[in-house]
Order: structure tokens, then sequence, then C-alpha cells
């Protein structure tokens, strides 16, 4: 569990990206911090693992103040996924993937086997593990910073904007496999983002950002679309102009979703009863 | 014309290895001060240099000091340094000279070399938990070693062409043959001479332009497109398929 508690960042040039938040984040479950460019995701995030920290307030892992853990350590047993990819250009993918461990003095043999497993885990193929980073494409670069990301096996995952550099198809691959890896390790993961519907699609819960730094609502995807808190809310996630309506048609026998605009965006079910599982 | 094929007839005359002054003699004193001075330079200003890149300190002084240096009359700072050091202690005299020669450029490679990594790989370091000087040493160092190199590089040359002075204060090496020249006006062994310093400059240009292709990590060499394979160096390609895991 991850706690925040009247955190601020004011940055020496005067700029405040982070203003008072109060937030809890539930382990073993995906929080989205979502909110338009600038509104101070990335640097909320990074006060997780004390790449910032904060101007007043403080950051708690599991109850204990990360104020008063060293950086280093607390670095190297949270898993973080930079915006970007973040890669080291000299070093090879599995040299990448396994930094975190060998900075962990794991012996060399045992950190490369473990490598090439998370090269799986991130169905990345085996044999891209001698290359170099410019020699991989941004979707296979993402990967290789989310297969680092999990390379030491940490209880914390911070994600930020891991999924930006890639094109809409790879990128659904990429968040289908996210919530795979979420199913089968159950890690508590941070992710930030500022797609509304990726926010929806991955979160367990949604933290939606205002620019200053502040929370707007946070709450269930449903809950969300169900009561927007206000204005602000119901516009980000286009609830006001009725992007989120969707209505059933009768098409050639058969139930057709439309949206707003009758423009069909699936079909109806019929055989499947409604369930609450998203997944 | 005829000066010049003189000077290489000088060159090739068997009094280059039985005279007073055999040639490979002078041409080890030669290499000897270059390279002292050069490692002497490189102890000091390397670790200063990454200092400064690693810091961003200092880089305002370090400019001022080396454009100092750089305008320092060589053969001046030689006569005064013998004169306070005394005459039997030339060789200190001349090697400092050419120390303070050799760290500017060397400083500007070590500090420029630092400051051409891109801050988001400095960041991406010590996000997985570098300690400052793992990102220095494993991140920035290898990253920032072409432009060190070229930095050692230029101050190998200037020192190599400098270090014919060392003559003057009686401390023999190529500069000798320049001197008797200039004295005696025997201009074949002034060109002989000349020529000699010439060729060790290229062949020292020429291996630090080697170093520097070696030096550039395989990861940003592919990035320039310069390479054609995509295999690492450091580790062979792995035999297992696609994993099983999926
Ligand atoms: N080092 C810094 N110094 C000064 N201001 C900064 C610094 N880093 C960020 N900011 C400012 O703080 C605010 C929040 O920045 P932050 O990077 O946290 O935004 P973000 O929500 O991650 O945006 P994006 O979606 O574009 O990545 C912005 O106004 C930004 O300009
Ligand atoms: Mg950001």
């Amino acid at each position: 569990m991850i706690e925040f508690e009247g955190v601020r960042k004011t940055y020496p040039d005067g700029t405040t990206a982070v203003d008072g938040i109060d937030l809890t984040i539930p382990a073993r479950e995906i929080t989205v911090l979502v909110g338009s460019s600038g509104c101070g995701k990335t640097t909320l995030l990074r006060m997780v693992n004390r790449m910032i920290d904060p101007t007043a307030g403080t950051v708690s892992i599991d109850g204990e103040d990360v104020g008063s853990l060293d950086p280093v350590r607390l670095r190297r047993r949270i898993g973080y996924v930079m915006q970007n990819g973040g890669l080291l250009p000299h070093r090879s993918v599995l040299d990448n993937i396994t930094t975190v461990l060998r900075l962990n003095r794991v012996p060399r043999a045992q950190a490369r086997a473990r490598g090439l497993e998370l090269m799986d885990t991130v169905s990345l193929d085996r044999g891209l593990a001698s290359r170099y980073p410019a020699q991989l494409s941004g979707g296979q670069q993402q990967r290789v910073g989310v297969a680092r990301g999990l390379a030491s096996d940490p209880n914390i995952l911070l994600m930020d904007e891991p999924f930006g550099a890639v094109d809409p198809i790879v990128r659904a691959e990429l968040q289908r496999e996210l919530l795979r890896v979420h199913r089968e390790l159950a890690k508590t993961i941070v992710f930030v983002t500022h797609d509304i519907d990726e926010a929806f699609l991955l979160g367990d819960r949604v933290v939606i950002l205002r620019t200053g730094g502040v929370i707007a609502q946070q709450g269930t995807p449903a809950e969300i679309l169900a009561h927007p808190a206000d204005d602000f809310v119901a516009g980000f996630i286009g609830a006001d102009s009725g992007q989120r309506r969707l209505r059933v048609v009768e098409r050639d026998g058969a139930r057709i979703v439309v949206d707003r605009h009758d423009r069909p965006v699936g079909l109806l079910d019929a055989d499947t009863p409604a369930h609450s599982d998203r997944r | 014309m005829s000066v010049f094929l003189e000077g290489i007839a000088w060159l090739f005359s068997p009094d280059r290895l039985s005279g007073p002054n055999p040639l490979p003699e002078r041409l080890a004193e030669h290499l000897g001060y270059t390279l002292l001075a050069l490692v002497i330079a490189a102890v000091i200003a390397v670790p200063l240099g990454y200092l400064i890149g690693h810091t961003g300190r200092g880089r305002d002084l370090a400019v001022g000091l080396s454009g100092a240096a750089r305008a320092l009359p060589s053969l001046g700072l030689l006569f005064v340094l013998t004169l306070l050091v005394g005459i039997g202690d030339a060789p200190v005299a001349a090697t400092i000279v050419f120390v303070v020669l050799g760290i500017p450029p060397i400083l500007a490679g070590a500090y420029a070399g630092f400051e051409s990594v891109d801050r988001r790989v400095v960041d991406a370091a010590r996000s997985v938990g570098m300690t400052p000087l793992q990102v220095a040493l494993r991140v920035e160092a290898p990253l920032g070693l072409p432009l060190l190199i070229a930095g050692v590089r230029s101050a190998a040359l200037q020192i190599v062409s400098t270090a014919v002075l060392a003559a003057y204060v009686n401390l023999g090496g190529l500069g000798i043959y320049l001197q008797r020249g200039i004295q005696l006006r025997s201009y074949d062994e002034m060109i002989g001479g000349a020529i000699v310093v010439v060729l060790l400059a290229f062949a020292i240009d020429g291996f630090f332009a080697l170093l520097q292709r070696l030096c550039t990590p395989a990861g940003v060499r592919v990035a320039g497109g310069a390479a054609q394979t995509t295999r690492g160096r450091r580790h062979r390609r792995p035999a297992t398929p696609r994993g099983a895991a999926q």
C-alpha cells in the first residue's frame, strides 16, 4: 500500500506541480493516474521511488516513510518503467533487463536466465537479447522497459506512460499483456497515462488529476462513469458530450450497439448474461 | 625541392644509426617525453573533467584556466621554469610545460564526454538504483569515452609537436636535429628531423583515430547506422527459440 499525505511539490522555479495530494494506493491492484499533460502525474509517480522529494507532506510504503529510506536501496526494490523507455544505449537488451539484478549482486548466470524468462513474460523474442536498444522498434523498447521493471520481482511497479510511443494496435496488445502479467504476478501497479480510455481499461482504480496537481476524482471506472464529480471530470471522460452514451438498435436481425451518431461500435452479445467483472 | 631530397637522404644515411645523435635514441626520448606528459596530464585532467561533467560545477573556471594555459608561450615558460628549478632539473621543467599543454584538451574531452550523455539516460540509470559513482563509471564514462579519446588525441598532438623544445634545454629528443640544423645551417638535418616529427604526429593521430573508433560503445555505433551486424560483441546469441512460457 502506498500513501500520499498532504503531498506538495514546488520546483525551484516556482512551479507547483503537485498541490496537497492525499491518496491511498491499495496493494496488488492497478491504480491509474490520469490527467492532461503537465498536471503532475510524473512528479507524483517519481516521489514514490524518491527520484523527486516532496516539498511538503509524506509518501509512505506499507506505513514506512520513504523519506527515511536510502534512495538507492529503495529504487532497487521498486520497478520503474519510464516515459520514453529510458534504456541504457550502450548495453544489450539482456543487460538492460538484468541491470537491477546485477546491482543487487545476483550472480551473472542466474541474472541472465531470469532476464531471458522475463523476455518471454513480455513476449519479446529471445533472439533479441544481444541487440542494442537502438536496434529495436519503439514497442520492443517499451517491452524491454517493462521487463526491466519486473526484473527484481518488485512488489511495486511504477509505469509512466509506458505505451505512449507505439501505434494503437501494438498499444492494445501491450495493454492486454499488462493485464495478463498483473493477473499472474499481482503487483501493486501505479500506471500513468493521459488517455482516459486506457485508464478505464487498465485501472482497478482511477485517479483523475487536474492542472495544478490536485485530484479531481478517484474511484473505480464504473463509479467515475456513473457519477462524474463535476463538469471537469465529465468533460475529461467525455460524458458531457455524450461520447460515452451507447444505445442498442435492431438491424438485420442483430442487436447492434451504436454511439450517439448512430455509428455501430459493437454487437450486443445476447447469449451472455450481463456481468460486472470487467476481465 | 633538392633540400627536401637532401633531407630524405639524410634520413636514410647509415650515420643515423651510428652517429653522435642516433635517430632511434632521439625518437625514443621524444616519445618518452610525450608519453610521460600525456599520462600525467590524463591522471590530473580525467578525474577533474569527470567531476566537472558529473556535477556540472566548475565548468566556467575550467574553461577560463584552459584558455589561459593554451595562451602561454611554451618556449618562454620552458626557459622560466628551467631557470626556476635549475638547469640540472630541466627534465622536470620540460615535463611540466608539456603537461600544462596537455591538460586543457583532455579536461575538455572528459567533461564534454559526460555532458554529451543524454540526461534521460542518466536519469534512467539513477532510477534503477545506481549510486552516483556507478552512474559516473558505468554510464557516463563509457558513453563519453569517444569524446575523451578525442581530447587525449589533440593533447598528444600538441605535446608531440611541442616536445621539440626539449632540445633547447639540452634534453635531446627529435628537436635536436632542428636546433642543430638551424645553428649549423645543415638544412638536410633540419628537414630530415622535421620529416620525422611530422611522420610521428601522423602515426599518433592515426593511432588515436583507431582507438576512438574502438572505444565507441557498440550500442552507440549501431545507433549511428555504422554497423552491419545486429549482434552484440559481449553476448552470444542464445540458442533457445521463443520461450515456451506463452
Ligand atoms: N524539473 C522541473 N522544474 C520545473 N518545473 C517542472 C519540472 N518538472 C516538471 N515541471 C513542471 O511541473 C508540472 C508537472 O510536470 P509533470 O512532468 O509531473 O507532468 P505530467 O503530468 O507528467 O505531464 P506529461 O503528461 O506531459 O508527462 C509541469 O507544469 C511541468 O512544467
Ligand atoms: Mg509525465
